[in-house]
C-alpha cells in the first residue's frame, strides 16, 4: 500500500504551490486546484480503507499492521531518534478516510462560502497544510512523529482561526488557541521525554523487555501525554480556546474544530490504549472522569449560549467528553469483557465527525444567509432554506441519539460500556445525552422555527456547491450507524459483533425523546415564556452558565496578573534597573577612580617631588621595621 | 597551502579590494564576489568533509596544518576542522552573504562600512578554522573590535553608549579568557598551544578548577550568559541591520563554540565540577530571557532577549555534557544563527521603512508589506520551534539529550528550560498580532512599499536555510554528533 504516501503528499503539494504562487492565480482556479488535489487524496484514502479491509486476517481475526514507508529523520544517539513513516492499521486508515472525506466536503463547500473573500488562495493553502498535518498525525508510527504533526496542526489551526487578520477578535482567538494548546503540549513533550528515556524508543509498540524495565514510569509518561491530548481536545480546564476559535471561517470550524483536530486527543489515547490499559489503568480511569466532567460542563453551558457557533462548539466539547469517557471506562483490551469502550469511542469519533461537520456546515449556510451568528437574527428559516433545514434536522436527530441515525448507534455503545464499568457514570452520561438532545433542539427551533427576525426576510437557500456537501454528509449520517464497525476495529483487533443492549437503548431513547419534546414546547413557536421564567428564577446560575462558569476569567487572571504582572514585568524591570545598572556602575566606578587619581598626574614637578620623597621615606621605614623583625 | 587558509585569505583580498574600490558599484562588486566565494568555499568544504568522513577518515580534525609563528611560546598558526567547525563556517558564510545583501543600500560611507564588516568576518572565519589557543584568541579579538565602530558610527539610537557598553563587556570577558588560556598553557606544561595536542594531555585538576570558570565566563559573556547579557539588548538595538545579523547570528556563536572547544574539551574535570553552578545560571538565562521578552515594546529588544533565551539554551545543553545534548547545542547554535539573522534582517527592513520599532505604533503591516510580514511570521514560527523549521530540530535534540540525566537536579533544570517553549510562543504571537495583523495605525505607513530585490534575496536565502535544516536535519545532526564524540569520551574518562 505504498500509494498511501500520496494521500499525505497531495495536500502538501497543494499547500506549497498555493503558498508560493497563489497570488498569481484567480480565486476560481486556486479553489478548484486545491479541491481537485484533495479529491484525489480522498479517493486514495477510500481505496486504502477498502484495500486494508480486504487484507486477510490471521486465525484470530486480527489484521496485520503495515509500515509501507519509514525512515530515520533525526537521530539522537543511543538508538533513539525520530522516525517518520506511515503506520497503516485499522484506526489509522479509518482516520484517513474520515479526515479526507470531511476535508473534501469542506473544500467543496468553501468554494461557495468563501467566494470573493480577500485571501481566498491563502485560505486554500492553509486548508491543504492542515489536511497534510492531520493525516501525518494519524499515520504516525511513534509518539514523536505524532508530536511533530501535532504542532503542525496547531499552527495551521492558528493560521486559519486568524484568517480574518484585521479583526481584533480573530487575532486574539488565534493567539489564545495556540498558546493554550502549546501550554498543554508542554505536558505532551515532557511525557515523550520520559517515554523515550525509559522505554528506549518512541514507537507506539515498545519492546516488551524495555516495558518490563521501564514500565513503572509509564503512568507518568502517559498521564503527561494526556495533558497534551486534553489541550487539543478541549478537556476541562483547557477547553477555553475552542469556543473562541469560532472566530475562524465556519468551514474551518467544521473541519478543524469539530471533526478532526479536536479529536486528536481521543486518537492519541486510543493509539496508546494497550499501554494505558496494562500499565496505567488508574490514569485511564482519571481520563474517564475528566471526560465526564467536561461533557457535563459543556452540555450545561451549551443550553444557554445564544451564538449558534458557540452552541455547536460546546456541543463538540461535550461529545469529545463522551469519547474520552468511553476510552476511560475500559478495563481490558478484550471487547467482550471490558474493552468495548475503545470501539465505541472510535465509532463515535467517526459518526460525530460526519454529523458535527454537517451541523457546522449547515450553520455556515444559515450564517451565510442572515450574516449573523446570533440566534436572535434567525427564526422561521425552515421554509426559506429547505435543504439546509432538512440536513440540519437529520444531524440534530443523530446527535440527540434517535434511531436510525448514526449517533444513536455509537452513543448507545458508549453508554453500554459506561454501564458495564459503573452505573454512576452510566446514568450521568445518559443524563448528559438527554441534555444534548435538549440544547440541540433548542438550537434547531430557534434557527428554523420560532419568531422571524428582520434579517431572515431576505434569506434564501445557499448555492448548490454548498448544499451538495450537506446532502452527502446527511446521507452518510443516515447510513453510518448500520456499518458493522466492531468487525473492523476493536481494542485487540479481533472482530466484535455489535448488538444493541435493549435496556440501555430504550432508556436513552426515552430520555432523548422527553428532552426533545421539552425543547419543542419551549422553543417551537417562540411564544413560550417558560425559558425566560426559568432564567428569571435563577439569574445567578444563568449568568454563570452564560459566562461559561468564569473559566476564561480565571485564565485571564493567571496570564495577565501572574505571568505578565508578577513575573515578566518585574523581571524586565530587574534586568534594566538592577543588573544593567550594576554594569553601568562598574563602568562609572572605573571612570570615577580615574577622575580621582587624575590630580596625581598634574604635571607639576613639585608634586612629583613630594610624592617621590614621601615614597622613599615610607619604604625606608617599612624596610627598617622589617629588618627589626617587626613583621 | 591549506584549503582552510582561504577562509582568511579571501577576506584579506576583499579588504584590499575594498580599499582600492573607487565607486559604490565597485564596492558592491567586491563584496558580492567575496561573499559568494566564501559561501561556495564553505559549501565545498562541507561536501569534501562529508566525503572524507564517509571515506573512513577518523582523525578528530581534518585538513590540519600548522605554521610556527613564535617558537618560544609555541604559538603557531594551526588550522583544522571537524563537523562542528564545518557547520559554523557554513553558517558564517551564509550570514555574511545575506548580510551583504541586507546592507546593499546602506549609506553613508558604504566602503568604510564594508571594510569593517569584512574585518569582522575575517575574525570569525579565522576563529573557526584555528586550533591554536593563541591564534584563536587573536581572531576572536579581531572580530570584536570592528563591532565598536560599526555600531558607534552606523548605528541608531543611543549608539555611542551601546557600542561602548558592548565592547567593554566583551573585552572584560576577553580579559578572563586570556588568563584562562595562559592557565591552560602553563597548566599543561607549557609545551604547546595546539588544542589537538592539549586535548591529549592532562591538566592537573586543581588548575582546571581555577581556570575553567575563567574560560567559561570569558566565552559565556559573548554567549549572553546571565547575568552578563545586558550588552545584548542595547547592542542589538543600536546596531545596523547586517551587524545585528552577523553579531547575533555568528558572533554570539563564538561564545558557545569556545565554551565547548576550549573550556569543556580541555578541562573536563573542571567542567564537571563547575557544571552545577553554571547550569543554574544558564537555566535562569533561558527562562529569564524569554520572560523579559514578553513585556518589551521594541522589536529589537524582544529579539535580543529572545536571543538571550536561545543562546542560554546552547550553554545549558553544553553543560549537560551528554553526546545528544551537545549535538543539540551545536544544532541550536546553527538554528539560532539562521533564524535570528532572519529576524534581525526583517526587523531592520521594517525599521528602515517605518522608522520606528515600537510595537505600539505599528500595526496592519501584513496588508502593506506582505512579503516582509510573511517572512517575519516564518522567523517567528522558527523561533517558537515549529516542526519543519530549524528551531524544532535543535530544541528537541537538546531536550532529549538533557533528559538523559536521571538525577533530580538535571531533571528539574530540563523541565524548567522546556517551559521556555511556551513563553516563546507568547512573545512571538503577541508581536505578530500587534504589528502585522489588525489595522494600520498610522496613515503615513499606507504609502510604504514592500521589500526590494536585494532584501528579498537576503530573506529568501535565510528562509531556505531555516527550512532546509528544519526539514532535513540528518546531515547536520550526524556530522555534528560524530565530532562531539571525542569531547564526550574525554569527559567520560575524567
Amino acid at each position: 500500500m505504498e500509494y498511501t504516501l500520496y494521500i499525505l503528499l497531495l495536500p502538501l503539494l497543494s499547500f506549497l504551490i498555493l503558498a508560493l504562487t497563489g497570488m498569481k492565480w484567480t480565486h476560481r482556479a486556486a479553489g478548484l486546484f486545491a479541491t481537485g488535489l484533495l479529491a484525489v487524496a480522498a479517493l486514495l484514502s477510500w481505496t486504502a480503507v477498502a484495500d486494508y479491509l480486504a487484507l486477510a486476517p490471521d486465525a484470530t481475526g486480527v489484521r496485520p499492521e503495515l509500515l509501507p514507508f519509514c525512515f530515520e529523520w533525526l537521530p539522537f544517539g543511543h538508538g533513539l531518534g525520530i522516525n517518520l513513516g506511515l503506520l497503516i492499521d485499522a484506526p489509522s486508515v479509518l482516520m484517513l478516510g474520515v479526515i479526507s472525506t470531511v476535508s473534501l466536503m469542506v473544500h467543496i463547500y468553501s468554494l461557495g462560502y468563501m467566494k470573493g473573500e480577500r485571501g481566498f488562495q491563502r485560505y486554500y493553502a492553509f486548508l491543504g497544510l492542515f489536511s497534510f498535518a492531520m493525516m501525518g498525525l494519524v499515520v504516525a508510527p511513534g509518539v514523536f512523529q505524532m508530536y511533530l504533526f501535532w504542532e503542525l496542526v496547531g499552527v495551521s489551526s492558528y493560521l486559519l482561526i486568524g484568517f480574518y487578520y484585521t479583526r481584533p477578535a480573530a487575532i486574539a482567538a488565534s493567539k489564545k488557541a495556540f498558546i493554550v494548546t502549546r501550554f498543554a503540549d508542554l505536558g505532551f513533550l515532557i511525557g515523550i521525554l520520559i517515554y523515550g528515556y525509559y522505554l528506549g524508543t518512541f514507537d507506539f509498540r515498545p519492546d516488551p523487555a524495555a516495558l518490563a524495565a521501564g514500565g513503572m514510569m509509564l503512568p507518568w509518561a502517559l498521564g503527561l501525554m494526556f495533558v497534551g491530548g486534553a489541550g487539543k481536545s478541549a478537556m476541562l480546564p483547557l477547553h477555553i480556546w475552542l469556543p473562541d476559535a469560532m472566530e475562524g471561517p465556519t468551514p474551518v470550524s467544521a473541519l478543524i474544530h469539530a471533526a478532526t483536530m479536536v479529536v486528536a486527543g481521543v486518537y492519541q489515547v486510543a493509539r496508546l490504549f494497550p499501554l494505558f490499559v496494562t500499565y496505567a489503568p488508574e490514569v485511564l480511569h482519571a481520563i474517564a472522569w475528566v471526560g465526564a466532567l467536561t461533557a457535563l460542563y459543556a452540555a450545561i453551558v451549551a443550553c444557554v449560549q445564544t451564538d449558534i457557533k458557540r452552541v455547536l462548539a460546546f456541543s463538540t466539547i461535550s461529545q469529545i467528553g463522551f469519547m474520552m469517557v468511553a476510552l476511560g471506562v475500559c478495563t481490558s483490551t478484550d471487547p467482550h469483557t471490558g474493552g468495548l469502550g475503545y470501539m465505541a469511542s472510535l465509532f463515535h469519533l467517526t459518526t460525530h465527525a460526519l454529523f458535527k461537520a454537517l451541523l457546522f456546515l449547515g450553520a455556515g449556510s444559515v450564517i451565510h444567509a442572515v450574516h449573523s451568528n446570533e440566534m436572535s437574527a434567525m427564526g422561521r428559516l425552515a421554509g426559506r432554506m429547505p435543504l439546509t433545514h432538512i440536513t440540519f434536522l437529520i444531524a440534530c436527530l443523530a446527535i440527540a441519539g434517535i434511531p436510525p441515525f448514526s449517533g444513536f448507534f455509537s452513543k448507545d455503545e458508549i453508554l453500554t460500556a459506561c454501564f458495564r464499568y459503573s452505573p454512576t457514570i452510566g446514568w450521568t452520561m445518559t443524563g448528559i445525552a438527554a441534555l444534548t438532545a435538549f440544547y440541540m433542539f433548542r438550537l434547531y427551533c430557534r434557527i428554523f422555527w420560532g419568531k422571524a427576525s428582520q434579517e431572515t426576510e431576505h434569506a434564501h437557500e445557499s448555492p448548490a456547491v454548498m448544499t451538495l456537501p450537506l446532502l452527502i454528509l446527511a446521507a452518510l449520517t443516515c447510513v453510518m450507524g448500520w456499518v458493522p464497525f466492531g468487525t473492523f476495529i476493536s481494542a485487540d483487533g479481533t472482530p466484535y459483533e455489535i448488538h444493541l443492549d435493549m435496556q440501555v437503548a430504550l432508556t436513552s431513547i426515552a430520555f432523548a425523546v422527553v428532552a426533545i419534546a421539552l425543547a419543542l414546547t419551549f422553543y417551537l413557536n417562540g411564544h413560550s415564556t417558560v425559558p425566560t421564567r426559568i432564567e428569571k428564577a435563577c439569574p445567578k446560575l444563568h449568568q454563570a452558565a452564560y459566562r461559561r462558569f468564569y473559566f476564561d476569567e480565571m485564565w485571564q487572571f493567571v496570564t495577565h496578573r501572574i505571568i505578565f504582572g508578577c513575573l515578566s514585568t518585574p523581571i524586565a524591570w530587574f534586568d534594566r534597573h538592577v543588573i544593567d545598572r550594576f554594569m553601568d556602575f562598574m563602568a562609572w566606578s572605573a571612570n570615577a577612580a580615574g577622575e580621582e587619581l587624575q590630580p596625581l598626574q598634574n604635571g607639576r614637578v613639585q608634586t612629583y617631588m613630594i610624592l617621590f620623597l614621601g615614597g622613599i621615606v615610607a619604604l625606608t621605614i617599612i624596610l627598617l621595621l622589617a629588618a627589626e623583625g617587626m613583621f | 597551502m591549506n584549503i582552510l587558509s582561504l577562509f582568511v585569505l579571501i577576506p584579506l583580498l576583499m579588504l584590499a579590494g575594498l580599499w582600492a574600490s573607487r565607486t559604490l558599484n565597485q564596492t558592491r562588486g567586491v563584496m558580492l564576489a567575496g561573499s559568494s566565494a566564501l559561501l561556495i568555499l564553505a559549501i565545498g568544504l562541507a561536501v569534501e568533509y562529508t566525503n572524507l568522513r564517509q571515506g573512513g577518515a577518523t582523525a578528530d580534525m581534518l585538513f590540519t596544518d600548522s605554521v610556527t609563528w613564535y617558537e618560544p611560546l609555541h604559538i603557531a598558526y594551526s588550522t583544522g576542522v571537524d563537523g562542528i567547525s564545518v557547520v559554523m563556517l557554513l553558517l558564517s558564510a551564509i550570514i555574511m552573504f545575506t548580510g551583504t545583501f541586507a546592507s546593499w543600500r546602506l549609506k553613508p560611507m558604504t566602503k568604510e562600512y564594508f571594510l569593517w564588516f569584512t574585518l569582522l568576518a575575517l575574525g570569525v572565519f579565522g576563529f573557526f578554522i584555528s586550533t591554536d589557543l593563541f591564534t584563536m584568541f587573536l581572531f576572536y579579538e579581531t572580530a570584536l573590535i570592528p563591532m565598536y565602530l560599526l555600531i558607534g558610527v552606523w548605528g541608531s539610537g543611543r549608539k555611542e553608549y551601546a557600542a561602548m557598553k558592548l565592547t567593554l563587556m566583551l573585552m572584560g570577558g576577553s580579559a578572563f579568557l586570556l588568563i584562562g588560556i595562559l592557565g591552560i598553557y602553563y597548566g599543561a606544561g607549557a609545551t604547546t598551544m595546539n588544542i589537538l595536542e592539549l586535548a591529549s594531555m592532562s591538566i592537573p585538576a586543581n588548575i582546571q578548577h581555577i581556570f575553567f570558570p575563567l574560560v567559561f565566563l570569558g566565552f559565556g559573556v559573548l554567549g549572553a550568559l546571565f547575568p552578563f547579557h545586558t550588552w545584548s539588548p542595547d547592542g542589538h538595538a543600536s546596531a545596523p541591520t547586517a551587524v545585528s545579523m552577523l553579531h547575533a547570528g555568528v558572533l554570539m556563536k563564538l561564545g558557545g563554540y569556545g565554551c565547548f572547544r576550549i573550556a569543556i574539551w580541555l578541562m573536563p574535570e573542571g567542567a564537571q565540577e563547575w557544571s552545577g553552578l553554571f547550569l543554574v545560571l544558564t537555566t535562569i538565562s533561558v527562562v529569564y530571557g524569554a520572560l523579559s521578552a514578553v513585556v518589551q515594546t521594541d522589536l529589537k529588544y524582544i529579539n535580543a532577549y529572545s536571543s538571550v533565551s536561545h543562546c542560554g539554551l546552547v550553554l545549558f545543553a553544553l553543560l549537560m555534557m551528554t553526546r545528544t545534548a551537545c549535538t543539540g547545542a551545536i544544532l541550536q547554535m546553527l538554528s539560532h544563527g539562521l533564524m535570528t539573522a532572519l529576524f534581525f534582517a526583517v526587523i531592520g527592513m521594517i525599521y528602515g521603512r517605518t522608522h520606528t520599532r515600537d510595537i505600539r505604533l505599528l500595526g496592519g503591516l501584513m496588508r502593506i508589506m506582505p512579503f516582509l510580514a510573511v517572512a517575519y511570521v516564518i522567523a517567528g514560527l522558527a523561533n517558537l520551534g515549529l516542526p519543519g523549521l530549524s528551531g524544532f530540530v535543535a530544541e528537541m535534540t537538546v531536550f532529549v539529550g538533557s533528559f538523559e540525566h536521571p538525577d533530580l537536579f538535571h531533571r528539574v533544570c530540563t523541565i524548567i528550560a522546556t517551559t521556555s517553549i511556551v513563553i516563546t510562543a507568547v512573545y512571538i504571537l503577541r508581536t505578530v498580532g500587534r504589528i502585522l495583523y489588525g489595522t494600520c495605525k498610522n496613515p503615513e505607513f499606507e504609502k510604504l512599499t514592500d521589500a526590494t530585490w536585494d532584501e528579498r534575496t537576503a530573506v529568501i536565502c535565510l528562509i531556505a536555510c531555516v527550512a532546509a535544516l528544519g526539514m532535513a536535519p540528518y546531515w547536520a545532526s550526524t556530522i555534528i554528533n560524530e565530532s562531539v564524540a571525542p569531547v564526550i569520551e574525554r569527559l567520560a574518562c575524567s
